[in-house]
């Protein structure tokens, strides 16, 4: 294997001040929506009694899904051997640790009583599968930071797989965890499912891998490094590969639903007549999110960088359609309480959930987006965390072989 | 300590008879009274037995009662105003037939919130009344998804005018609390019941579910019933007649 | 581990900023109360208090979190530790109320500069049956008299 040198980003340039800025105004921005929803409280927000949890729930949930996905790529190198992509390892784990991050702060900072942090931290209800979500979270951090050191530490390195390892099983364990939010729901029709579990992990390695592409590809190019075809056409195929396992999940997921003759109302809510969450899931989830990548990234049009590009921005934009249309769709479709009635009340039993997003909330949400990026950005400043090439022959000897074969 | 308890009851058994305000019901109630020191016990099960062809369609008594005896009061916003019990209206299907009944938290045996809640702050206290400790609540809102009867609300706003026996506040959630300062001063009826049974309908039994020889035990002992949502198998503590 | 409490963190800046600005709205009360505001205590009714003032001092918030689990999780009721007995014996008996500039409870947090949390859910003010003679319901803080709808029987 060839000698990989990381640097350090320079980060002395105007534009680099500027990016750094740009993404730290959008963080303060966030922070103030936080703030002005918790100083009113949370009837500002579209959020009510019947929908629940609203926009800051699908970024916070979508980051946490994106952050496990990142991982991918440093558990492909360490786990199973792919040497090709042990030079990405370390922006993997990178980007792991400032995704969960961001959607931590969301989630956080939507609660109603944010202020008693402290208290999630020590009153534990070992049933919750929320609790469980907490310790999740905080290992993740804890164990990937680990995995991070034996990758940068030389004399560690040998640990760099027995870490790796443990990375990758307690991501699948924290992607289990989050599907599981939604999947161990009984009382609503849209959940209540296993399924969900799995789905959310396979929807992590889209939506990881997506924004890893993104970071990646930006990155080098403003930097001034070099990034190698062979590696891009690698990462991009997997991209596809993973989008297309994601569309199979929803698929069954739904012919699942579709065959339970009591599911049929929500089905038909989320398919047919549920107005903007059907047009999400059509447009957004499936379109946007899934058809057109798969058309990008498996035809010649994929030559082209801003293809893939554009290809990697579609599965987050579509990414954030799904999770709109799981959370908030699945609100919406009225409780089925008493079956066979028509259902009416002060209190809108019966109908379907009315909620808009309001700006605090999208700000927030991007908010969250905004302390990912920003953190990623600071920290390539601070550690070397990309290599100072990655063109085909700096990272892989035998690149022309293998070029040829593929 | 007993022998001041037991001074107090005759004292008290005393002074209510001499006033002589219906002193049958009073001497059932002070039974069931607890000492202020003493805790709840698993020796009962508080629940209700709603009669849903006595509830009258339009009649809000239960709600107006709860929400004032709470001091659960409206913002003008319907969306985000708390509700901890409803009036609602059901339609069936097939036969058009229509009927009302209210609806609150059901004081499940197994409640999806308690499972939820990640503080353990959605509890279930020993005598079968699920509560929120707002103190410890963190207001993520994990308990109101789980709910299967849409039976909490999540305080949207500042409130002000709280009862002394019930604090609320912004930024948690809370649900029907089966009147429990009323059961513990025992009162043995909640606001909900007694109003009901004000306006005449008496569609609200309150009662003890593990006392075979309460009034509720008996009824749902000799007549038919059932819990919304059976299927969940909850073991709910309010139970449903006649829908 | 780094990025543990990142979002604690946030959740302090958070509530920083906010107790800046109330810091900010109290700073001319202060300006005219003269350099160093005193604490008031204004003890309205009752020879003593459960405890000696010493104890009560020190640890009266000890006494009110234990009662309080107390009371919510097992229906233990009793008087002496109840926030509720608290609030009924040092109310001011003009604003009915522990909080405000010369609040038991308000003035004494203000000049320790400790933020007191009972209040966003508790009612500040003493139950009707208990108020002290002259105090009616009329005379309450703007902060509580201002909701519709909370009639005193």
């Amino acid at each position: 294997m060839a000698h990989v040198t990381y640097l350090k980003m320079e980060g002395r340039s105007l534009g680099f001040w500027a990016l750094l800025a740009l993404l730290a105004g959008i963080v303060a921005v966030g922070l103030a929506a936080a703030l002005y929803m918790e100083h009113n409280g949370h009837w500002v927000t579209g959020m009510n009694n019947q929908v629940i949890w609203g926009t800051p729930h699908v970024f916070a949930v979508f980051l946490i899904v994106a952050a496990s996905g990142a991982l991918n790529v440093a558990s492909i190198a360490s786990v199973f051997n792919r040497q090709l992509y042990k030079p990405l390892s370390r922006l993997s784990g990178l980007l792991a640790v400032s995704l969960l991050a961001g959607g931590l702060m969301v989630l956080v900072l939507d609660l109603g009583r944010p202020d008693r942090l402290i208290v999630a931290m020590t009153y534990y209800n070992f049933k919750s599968i929320f609790a469980w979500n907490i310790i999740l979270y905080t290992g993740f951090f804890a164990i990937v930071a680990i995995y991070l050191w034996m990758m940068f530490e030389r004399r560690m390195n040998v640990y760099t797989k027995p870490a790796g390892m443990a990375a990758f099983l307690w991501r699948l364990t924290l992607t289990t965890g989050t599907g599981s939010i939604f999947g161990f729901l009984v009382a609503r029709d849209a959940y209540n499912s296993a399924l969900l579990a799995p789905m959310f992990i396979i929807l992590s390695f889209a939506y990881g891998l997506a924004i890893f592409l993104l970071v990646l590809m930006a990155a080098t190019r403003w930097s001034g490094r070099e990034l190698g075809d062979v590696m891009v056409k690698r990462l991009k195929n997997l991209l596809g590969v993973f989008v297309a396992s994601a569309l199979y999940f929803v698929v069954v997921y739904h012919l699942t639903n579709l065959y339970i003759t009591g599911k049929h109302d929500v089905e038909r809510f989320l398919l047919l007549d549920g107005g903007i969450y059907t047009k999400a899931f059509w447009l957004g989830q499936i379109v946007i999110g899934g058809i057109l990548p798969l058309v990008i990234l498996f035809s010649g049009i994929s030559k082209s960088r801003a293809m893939i590009v554009l290809a990697s921005v579609l599965v987050v934009l579509g990414g954030l359609a799904q999770m709109y249309v799981t959370i908030i769709g699945g609100q919406a479709f009225p409780m089925a309480i008493f079956p066979d009635k028509i259902v009416s009340s002060s209190f809108a039993d019966g109908v379907v959930g009315n909620y808009s997003p309001s700006l605090p909330e999208i700000l927030l949400g991007v908010g969250g987006l905004g302390v990912a990026l920003a953190l990623t950005v600071f920290a390539m400043k601070v550690l070397p965390f990309l290599p100072q090439s990655l063109a085909d022959a700096d990272v892989n000897p035998h690149h022309k072989a293998e070029a040829a074969k593929a | 300590m007993s022998m001041n308890r037991r001074d107090f009851l005759a004292l008290g058994g005393a002074a209510i008879a001499g006033t002589a305000i219906a002193p049958g019901i009073r001497l059932i109630e002070l039974a069931q009274a607890r000492s202020p020191e003493e805790a709840a016990s698993a020796a009962h099960r508080w629940g209700l037995l709603i009669d849903t062809s006595k509830c009258q369609d339009g009649c809000t008594a239960c709600v107006d009662a709860c929400h004032e005896e709470n001091g659960i009061q409206s913002h003008g916003r319907p969306a985000t105003d708390a509700q901890w019990i409803r009036k609602v209206t059901l339609k069936d299907k097939q036969t058009g037939y229509v009927e009302s009944l209210p609806l609150m938290c059901q004081h499940c045996e197994h409640p999806p919130c308690v499972d939820v809640c990640p503080t353990g702050a959605s509890f279930k206290r020993i005598d079968g009344i699920v509560l929120v400790d707002r103190h410890i609540c963190i207001g993520c809102r994990y308990c109101m998804m789980a709910c299967p009867y849409k039976a909490r609300s999540f305080v949207h706003e500042d409130t002000t005018g709280q009862k002394t026996y019930n604090p609320r506040g912004k930024g948690c959630v809370e649900s029907c609390t089966l009147c429990v300062h009323k059961i513990d001063r025992g009162d043995g009826t909640t606001a909900c019941a007694e109003a009901c049974k004000k306006e005449g309908h008496q569609a609200i039994l309150f009662g003890d579910l593990k006392d075979p020889g309460s009034e509720i035990s008996k009824r749902l002992a000799s007549q038919p019933s059932q819990q919304l949502r059976a299927d969940l198998k909850l073991n709910t503590g309010v139970r449903y007649q006649g829908l | 581990m780094r990025n543990v409490p990142l979002h604690r963190i946030l959740t302090s800046v958070v509530l920083a900023s906010g107790l800046l600005l109330s810091a900010a709205g109290q700073a001319h009360d202060k300006a005219q109360a003269g350099r160093v505001p005193m604490p008031v205590h204004t003890i309205a009714q009752g020879e003593k208090c459960v405890e000696p003032t010493s104890e009560m001092r020190r640890n009266h918030m000890e006494k009110i979190l234990h009662q309080r689990d107390r009371t919510m999780h097992d229906g233990i009721r009793t008087k002496q530790y109840s926030l509720k007995n608290c609030v009924n014996c040092h109310a001011d008996t003009k604003t009915n109320s522990v909080l405000g500039k010369d609040g038991f409870c308000e003035s004494c947090h203000r000049y320790a500069s400790v933020s007191i949390d009972c209040f966003s859910c508790h009612t500040s003010e003493r139950e009707a049956q208990a108020a002290a003679p002259a105090a009616t319901s009329s005379t309450t803080r703007a902060l509580n008299s201002g909701a519709k709808g909370i009639t005193k029987p």
